[in-house]
């Protein structure tokens, strides 16, 4: 195997594994201000009660996000160090900025949050809540800042030593496609969020067990659910799209299967890409579809594989394709469960409908799927470069680091991260038998 | 002058990690032996839980400081210490598990293993900051592209083509690991009161003599495997006051401890570990990593440093956000001040 295929894949599974915490994590914060808020407000202790108990589970959350983080920001060095040598001036700040504007903020307040609940008056609690919102928020920031310059290098120079340095450090930040990806980004981890909570609010009630608190969970997860599936989709996930088909064609070409250019190209909404016979086969497609959704108009011109030399295409085109669709059919899902069970929570019929309660329950694991399927889309699609038009994939890993090392290490964390599955797994189910109940509490 | 602020301002990143997180991965190697009833662990436990995260946040800042202003720098040494590296990163990973696990877990023999495990990988992880500071005063085998890549040992000799661990590397490990279990006892006795107290404190003045004998073998080594670390001293005399630091924290360490100040005597022992690693990177600037391989090949200050509009928007982000940093650091210790009360520490 080649050193530079296990390089990615050392990142690439990493990564993986990491992002299922944050995705939780930044979602829940979100959902947790909305608890303590209402607490704050109404003084209802059960409100309190449910937030504690999201704490909880967001606790040991951020925990496995902390110690699977850790090993990211090295393996940029370790992996990938002819990459990070020349552009450390500019990516390297966004990921210091992480580091000294989040986590500061983050560990120093979910510390207070919780252990010091009985050290802080209601509304610093309160106010806890919300600096650690604001801190895993600006983190995935930063995050963003970082992948989005690899994706769409602006704002650089480089220095006669080949190192890339940064011209206007606000330009860097304020990336167009950073934005975009932030906001499409933490849309979806609202919905992994408000998918979590309401299917701990499922759980509850078709156990027949602890009704007041599986009340508050739907209504704060489906409320949450049904405005983030619907962001998701537009205008976040529309203007990401569009933003994707102008910049990388490649990308948008491989993600749709479009292998040859088209006028009034349409949609493929189920197939499977060919790269032998330049064709999708089995395809169900929807005409000018795509030539709409990029231009506006049903007869745009969409430029097709066949434009972009052969050592332009990304390197995995099914596997690309298959995320691509992956993402977006799961999204079409999510829009659809939540307007029928934010109907049936409106009319107060939710809470007996079991078939709906099972229907959330079980799509608990789709966001997770959908997350990292978005997630590959984006990083495969950028293939074969590692920054964009500027440095391929193959220029950048670490050659001084043979492929079996690399391959050691990687099966060290594959190893160590079932373990840490596995514990994971134990952890968040003894905190939902244990339930919000005030005896519950453990030091 | 870039490159000076930059060196130092890394250093402080160091700095801030290895006294901050040096007491609760001190805390981690003593909880084993110094501890004797369930309630005595939870108070330990309960000393470092609200802080742990935030101290080992220092390592994450100083990782990406080191990343965007010396890129050469972090690129090689990261790959070059491939290996070393990765079991660092394991350890890491298993210590905020076992510690978190902890927490959640009420069955005897697992709270035993997990002890186990976060106390061992405290240790582990001392002993390895110790070797990896030793490694970078020795230098590497650098090769003429600025990349190496070293095995765990070869002949224990710190030659030209040295193992991660040699003779004296494993000095530095172990004076690290004295010097941090000291720092964890002393936060014990600060934090802890009634027997788990007076033992931690207790056992300060044996371990204070220890560092003190192993503070001087390092130093004696040092000189010995690079004499060059003393060009510095002798050029600028006055930066002899490092190494008179040192000492007179140990001393001071000593009698505070006897005096029953267990806050001064941590403090000292804050400045021991200042004094020890700026002495350090006093006696390597302007270079930072040297080269077994002959002086030419050297990583210094001029072939490490990023762009210069890098360096100066990061100075004016790095002054604001670390301001801030130290604020949210300071409420927070100030919020956990005094003994640990485990009946208010709910989670």
């Amino acid at each position: 195997m080649s050193a530079e295929l296990i390089h990615r894949l050392h990142f690439a599974f990493t990564v993986t594994f990491h992002y299922l915490f944050p995705q939780l994590t930044m979602g829940l914060a979100l959902l947790i201000v909305v608890l303590k808020s209402v607490a704050l407000k109404t003084g209802d202790e059960k409100w309190d009660r449910a937030a504690r108990f999201w704490g909880r589970i967001f606790g040991i959350n951020f925990v496995f996000g902390v110690v699977t983080g850790i090993p990211m920001e090295f393996e940029f060095g370790t992996n990938w160090a002819r990459f990070s040598r020349l552009s450390g001036g500019v990516i390297g700040q966004p990921l210091a900025m992480e580091g000294v504007f989040s986590f500061f903020l983050e560990s120093a307040f979910l510390g207070l949050f919780l252990y010091g609940e009985k050290r802080l008056s209601k509304l610093m609690h309160w106010f806890s809540a919300v600096m650690v919102f604001i801190g895993s928020w600006i983190s995935g920031f930063f995050i963003i800042v970082t992948d989005a310059w690899m994706q769409h290098p602006v704002a650089y120079d480089r220095l006669p030593n080949g190192q890339f340095e940064v011209l206007s450090f606000w330009q860097l930040l304020m990336n167009p496609w950073g934005l975009l990806q932030y906001a499409h980004n933490m849309t979806g981890a609202v919905i992994t969020g408000s998918f979590v909570m309401s299917a701990v609010g499922a759980f509850y009630l078709l156990d027949g067990r602890r009704e007041d608190y599986a009340r508050i969970f739907l209504k704060v997860g489906v409320i949450a659910g049904l405005i983030s599936s619907i962001l998701i989709i537009f205008p976040t996930g529309d203007l990401h799209g569009k933003y994707v088909a102008h910049n990388q064609p490649a990308a948008i070409a491989a993600m749709e299967g479009l292998f040859k250019t088209e006028d009034g190209a349409g949609m493929i909404l189920i197939g499977q890409p060919n790269e032998e016979t330049g064709l999708v086969d089995n395809p169900i497609v929807v005409n000018n579809l795509l030539s709409f959704l990029i231009y506006g108009t049903t007869k745009a011109q969409v430029k097709g594989l066949d434009q972009i030399p052969h050592d332009q295409w990304p390197t995995a085109l099914p596997l690309l394709f298959y995320a691509y669709h992956i993402m977006a059919g799961l999204g079409t899902w999510f829009l659809l469960l939540m307007l029928v069970s934010a109907f049936l929570l409106w009319r107060q019929r939710l809470h007996h409908s079991r078939w709906a309660l099972w229907a959330l329950l079980l799509s608990f694991p789709l966001p997770y799927v959908a997350n990292t399927a978005g997630w590959m889309t984006a990083e495969l699609g950028r293939q074969p470069w590692l920054i964009y038009g500027l440095m391929r994939t193959s220029e950048g890993f670490s050659d001084t680091v043979s492929a079996s090392n690399g391959l050691f290490t990687l099966i060290g964390f594959m190893g160590l991260y079932a373990l840490l599955g596995l514990l994971f797994t134990v952890l968040i189910y003894r905190e939902i038998s244990c339930g919000p109940e005030p005896q519950a509490i453990h030091a | 002058m870039m490159g000076f602020i930059w060196f130092w301002l890394v250093a402080v990143m160091i700095v801030g990690y290895v006294v901050l997180d040096g007491f609760d991965l001190g805390v981690g190697v003593l909880h084993l032996f110094l501890v004797r009833t369930e309630t005595e662990r939870r108070t330990t436990l309960a000393s470092i839980g609200p802080v742990f995260d935030g101290n080992e946040v220092w390592l994450l800042a100083g990782g990406g400081t080191l990343y965007f202003a010396f890129p050469l720098l972090y690129a090689s040494a990261f790959s070059g210490f491939y290996l070393p590296l990765m079991i660092v990163l394991w350890l890491l990973v298993l210590r905020g598990i076992s510690l978190e696990l902890r927490n959640h877990i009420d069955v005897g023999v697992w709270r035993a293993l997990l002890d186990g495990v976060f106390g061992l990988s405290s240790a582990l992880l001392t002993i390895f900051f110790g070797a990896a500071l030793a490694n970078v005063i020795r230098g590497v085998p650098l090769q003429a592209d600025g990349y190496f890549f070293l095995p765990l040992w070869t002949n224990w000799q710190p030659g030209p083509h040295p193992g991660i661990l040699d003779w004296y590397t494993v000095i530095g490990g172990v004076v690290a690991l004295v010097a941090l279990t000291l720092h964890g006892s002393l936060w014990l006795a600060l934090k802890t009161s009634g027997a788990l107290g007076q033992r931690a404190r207790r056992i300060v003045n044996p371990l204070c003599l220890q560092l003190a004998a192993l503070t001087v073998i390092s130093l004696g080594a040092t000189i010995h495997v690079r004499p060059a670390s003393l060009d510095n001293y002798f050029n600028y005399p006055i930066t002899f006051v490092v190494p008179v630091g040192v000492i007179a924290s140990l001393v001071l360490i000593w009698q505070f401890n006897r005096k029953h100040q267990p806050l001064r005597a941590f403090l000292c022992s804050c400045s021991y570990l200042f004094f020890m690693l700026a002495g350090a990177c006093w006696g390597l600037y302007p270079t930072l990593l040297p080269a077994t391989t002959g002086a030419d090949r050297d990583i210094t200050l001029a072939n490490a440093i990023s762009g210069p509009h890098t360096l100066a928007v990061g100075l004016v982000w790095w002054a604001v956000g670390m301001a801030l940093a130290v604020g949210y650091v300071v409420f927070v210790y100030y919020k956990f001040r005094g003994k640990v009360d485990l009946a208010s520490a709910s989670h």
